[in-house]
């Protein structure tokens, strides 16, 4: 029983808004709608995909995907129709130009000037570490007064 | 020098909890569009009932606003007295374009409310509002005298988008 359980629950796929009367009858063709429409943001509900969102817009951007691939559209072909609309907002993924650098290699970049940091950090501390600590004034005294006597 | 290494995550922190800090005070459900000064998009739509209907050849010869409405809309219910205005106080050509609405409702609302609009245009299927970026009701453009997509208002113009965005934009544009 909990096997069956486990089973049903691995089983489980996201419920998405595409509707039966949305499908193509290609399987090969909808299989491609299906991941150009994980890739789209329904402008709507903003962060969900046009295949999660069940708004009127997505429904229709839905139907605009298959209407371009069944046209004979390549994938990208159906990214820029819509990107020329709505922007590269319409994308989940934004695409990596000089606009987002920031984005895609700002984090990269503050995880790589932190770990420098604390290595740099850590190396000057190992350096002081094997240097020879200076004496006390108390230790100076005791050896020069040392050194006396034994002269 | 040595500094560098503890000074810049600290540059870099300041610079993201700038943008932050500037992200908190814009509304994320205003999208910029991405037709600003391209070319209005080529449509040709049917009108309400027997009147003419909309194509993008009407707009030619001036500067021309284009809103999006339906009569399920409430917002803009709120923006009619402006549009109202706009049309009967004249200079600008104001164009509306009806989206996936009863042709029956949107008369019956025009028949209470006035209709501000030159000629009107219904957009059942909603392709020619994918076609301009549109995403929600009101919608409205201002397109120059050469066709292009100058600005772009998300929801019901208000009096202060009337007075410091739409008028300026409006005289700079060369509508009288």
């Amino acid at each position: 029983m909990k096997r069956l359980v486990v089973l049903l629950i691995l089983l489980a796929v996201p419920a998405l808004a595409v509707l039966p009367g949305e499908r193509l009858a290609d399987p090969a063709l909808e299989a491609r709608a299906r991941v150009l429409g994980q890739e789209l943001r329904c402008l709507v509900c903003q962060n969900q995909s046009i295949d999660d969102s069940n708004a009127d817009l997505a429904h229709d951007l839905r139907v605009l995907v298959r209407e371009r691939l069944v046209a004979g559209d390549s994938d990208a072909q159906v990214l820029a129709y819509l990107t020329s609309r709505y922007g590269d907002y319409v994308l989940l993924r934004p695409p990596i130009k000089p606009t987002t650098w920031l984005l895609w290699f700002g984090p990269p970049l503050l995880l790589v000037a932190g770990g420098l940091a604390i290595l740099s950090a850590w190396r000057r501390r190992a350096a002081a570490a094997a240097r020879p600590m200076p004496l006390s004034a108390d230790e100076q005294a005791r050896l020069a007064r040392l050194l006396k006597e034994g002269g | 020098m040595r500094r560098l290494p503890f000074i810049l995550p600290l540059v870099l922190f300041a610079v993201l909890a700038g943008y932050f800090a500037l992200g908190l005070f814009r509304d994320p459900s205003i999208l910029p569009s991405a037709l600003i000064d391209r070319p209005a998009p080529d449509f040709i739509l049917p009108g309400l009932a027997e009147k003419p209907g909309l194509a993008k050849a009407d707009l030619a010869g001036g500067v021309a606003l284009v809103n999006f409405f339906a009569s399920w809309c409430a917002p803009c219910r709120e923006e009619h007295p402006l549009l109202m205005r706009l049309a009967s106080e004249g200079g600008v050509a104001l164009y509306g374009i009806d989206y996936k609405d009863k042709p029956e409702d949107a008369i019956r609302l025009l028949a209470q409310l006035g209709d501000p609009y030159r000629r009107i245009g219904v957009d059942r299927g909603g392709r020619t509002f994918i076609d301009f970026g549109a995403y929600g009701v009101p919608e409205t453009y201002v397109i120059d005298k050469e066709g292009r997509i100058r600005y772009r208002q998300v929801g019901p113009i208000t009096q202060e988008d009337y007075e410091r965005k739409l008028l300026p934009l409006l005289k700079q544009l060369g509508a009288s």
